[in-house]
């Protein structure tokens, strides 16, 4: 009892005396604020980024791909393999009983991003109808779908919240080819929302890439039929495609992408959390300084010296804490729910929202703990090792 | 009087300074009755100030050996002697030493957060000593608020709180016009005459020496004076 009582004792002694010492506390506050915003603003960027690509995915459709193909722009599947495919077993079928198959051909554009006015590669997907249907949340949003045999797109809602001239009625030009806007898409937030879609035949012609798709993406009766999608693939020569889920396929993407993303932020991070460090270091040994006279006070009337150690040790923690809670709040305030767009594996923009969730809060959070530790363990070491004497010299 | 409260035995000082050996005391012998009241008193760099230092168990011997009621405080460590401060000794500094943030009363009761009393107790253990040195009414003060004198007059409060044999006085009047030093020194006189507390107090103030039962003149790490020393 009478240890807590010293360390309650000496702590609330250091929470006082801060007000001593503003600059100093609130340089650290500041240091550390700073640090969290910018590893929170990466790893929401990763995190968001991430939720838009493994939202795309679904355990029920299956992407029929070139063998080797590590993304659909790398990938090509051709008409006579398509109608293999449709013969396939495990294929769900429409109301007219015809297999769930969409072959669907994806081209780079170029598209003026509103953010910068600059240009930036957006995707045309070439789908038929039938590729609506294995897209479950699929709608349309303002406008109306494209016309079969038309020069006529739909935008999805993210194209058109971060690019100019996309909105209904607006004609575009890509190449020597003209097209109308004719309606806006949702799809759940996903990838495909990222997308401008077309007739299939239409920009298989336009972009002289007849009978060429690039993958075929098809619903399967359940997830338990991929199995032997994937066996009717390889036993046929004519085929041997590669056959991967959806979801297993955006996984991955998101993988890559979102590893790239951490890798840049979390170095980042660390190199600024030296710089606080320092910081935390000036500050907690100014602390223990200016109060050496109180400290060694303390332990002339018989405090011992692990009271000293933990109060401050507790006064670095608790502004390293601010310091994470405060770059917390101001990711949250800045970074939440901000729509922005990169690079996809695909060579072409993804629109996606920061996304800071309690996970990523509570690393941000570890973070700012590990350098009140770091910043803090040395001058509480100083403190508890204080001299007795300095009880004499006048403050 | 009932017998030697503190006795060095054959007690030296030395520091080490550099290269250099710096002795403040060579083979020192004291004794203080239980009850004393000492003044200590000589030169600036005499060895006044490490002398209440040894007593108090601030600081060690570095040979020789120092008792406090018969028992060696010399060989403790650290946390031994930190936590035989607690108990034994009160100490009063010229500036006070007083925590800026805290109030009369949270000051006084620093020492008795290291007891096994309750909060209540030491509240009405704090207001006791407060109403003793005459600060009933300033328990809410913080030392911003108070006078020199009253400052002072809270750390004997906090130096006898826990109810200590002995008070280490290091220039307790030093900071004090002469008015309130007399206070003060009378508070302390009266400590020593009706609560029985053994005072070593080390002063440069002639007429502040006046207040004790003897007066030891130290110089150069020695006492002028055997006789009473010894």
């Amino acid at each position: 009892m009478s240890l807590v009582n010293q360390i309650a004792a000496v702590t609330a002694l250091n929470f006082k005396s801060m007000p001593q010492r503003t600059l100093g506390s609130l340089s650290t506050v500041v240091a550390v604020t700073l640090v969290v915003t910018v590893l929170l603003a990466f790893l929401a960027m990763g995190e968001g980024f991430q939720k838009t690509i493994r939202g795309s995915g679904a355990a029920d459709v299956a992407l029929f791909l070139r063998a080797g193909a590590q993304a659909e722009a790398n990938s090509s599947v051709t008409r006579d393999q398509l109608r293999l495919i449709e013969e396939a077993p495990g294929i769900a079928s429409d109301a007219s009983g015809k297999p769930l198959v969409s072959g669907e051909l994806y081209v780079v554009v170029d598209g003026i991003k509103k953010s910068s006015n600059t240009k930036a590669n957006l995707p045309l997907r070439g789908i038929s109808l039938k590729g609506t249907a294995t897209r479950p949340g699929f709608r349309i949003v303002a406008g109306r779908m494209f016309a079969p045999g038309a020069n006529e797109i739909v935008v999805g809602s993210a194209v058109l919240k971060e690019f100019n001239g996309m909105d209904v009625g607006s004609t575009v030009r890509f190449g020597t080819s003209t097209w109308t806007v004719v309606g806006v898409f949702d799809l759940g937030g996903s990838i495909f929302e990222s997308e401008l879609w077309a007739d299939i035949d239409v920009v298989q012609n336009l972009f002289q890439r007849q009978n060429v798709f690039q993958l075929a993406r098809v619903k399967l009766e359940d997830p338990s039929k991929l199995v032997a999608l994937k066996a009717f693939s390889e036993g046929d020569p004519k085929l041997k495609l590669e056959v991967v889920s959806e979801a297993d396929y955006y996984a991955k993407q998101a993988r890559s992408m979102t590893g790239l993303i951490q890798k840049l932020g979390w170095p980042l991070a660390i190199a600024m959390a030296l710089g606080a460090l320092a910081g935390a270091l000036n500050t907690m040994y100014n602390s223990v300084a200016s109060r050496a006279h109180e400290i060694a006070t303390l332990r002339c009337i018989g405090f011992g010296g692990l009271p000293a150690f933990v109060g401050t040790l507790l006064e670095s923690l608790a502004l390293a804490a601010l310091g994470g809670l405060a770059g917390s709040l101001v990711t949250w305030l800045l970074f939440d729910g901000m729509t922005a767009s990169t690079l996809g594996s695909n060579f072409t923009q993804v629109v996606f929202k920061f996304d800071l969730s309690p996970f990523l809060v509570l690393q941000g959070i570890l973070i700012a703990l590990v350098v009140g530790v770091v910043g803090g363990v040395f001058p509480a070491w100083q403190a508890a090792r204080m001299p007795v004497l300095h009880a004499y010299n006048r403050s | 009087m009932v017998g030697p409260i503190i006795q060095f035995s054959n007690v030296s000082k030395r520091f080490v300074k550099g290269k250099e050996t710096i002795t403040i005391f060579d083979h020192l012998d004291l004794s203080i009755q239980a009850g004393d009241f000492v003044a200590i008193m000589g030169p600036s760099g005499s060895g006044k100030t490490t002398l209440l230092n040894l007593m108090g168990g601030l600081d060690q011997a570095t040979e020789g050996q120092i008792t406090f009621n018969g028992a060696a405080i010399s060989g403790l460590s650290e946390g031994q002697l930190a936590a035989w401060r607690a108990v034994n000794v009160g100490f009063i500094f010229q500036f006070y030493n007083l925590m800026p943030m805290l109030t009369a009363e949270r000051n006084v009761e620093l020492p008795l957060l290291l007891t096994k009393l309750s909060g209540a107790e030491r509240r009405q253990r704090v207001q006791a000593a407060l109403a003793l040195v005459g600060l009933r009414e300033r328990t809410g003060h913080y030392p911003r608020e108070m006078s020199g004198g009253q400052q002072q007059r809270v750390a004997i409060a906090r130096g006898i709180i826990s109810d200590p044999k002995l008070l280490v006085c290091d220039e307790p009047t030093g900071d004090l016009d002469r008015a309130t030093a007399d206070e003060v020194l009378l508070m302390l006189q009266t400590l020593n005459q009706e609560m029985g507390k053994t005072i070593v107090m080390v002063t440069h103030d002639p007429a502040a020496a006046k207040y004790a039962h003897r007066i030891l003149h130290l110089d150069k790490g020695a006492f002028t004076d055997r006789e009473l020393a010894a």
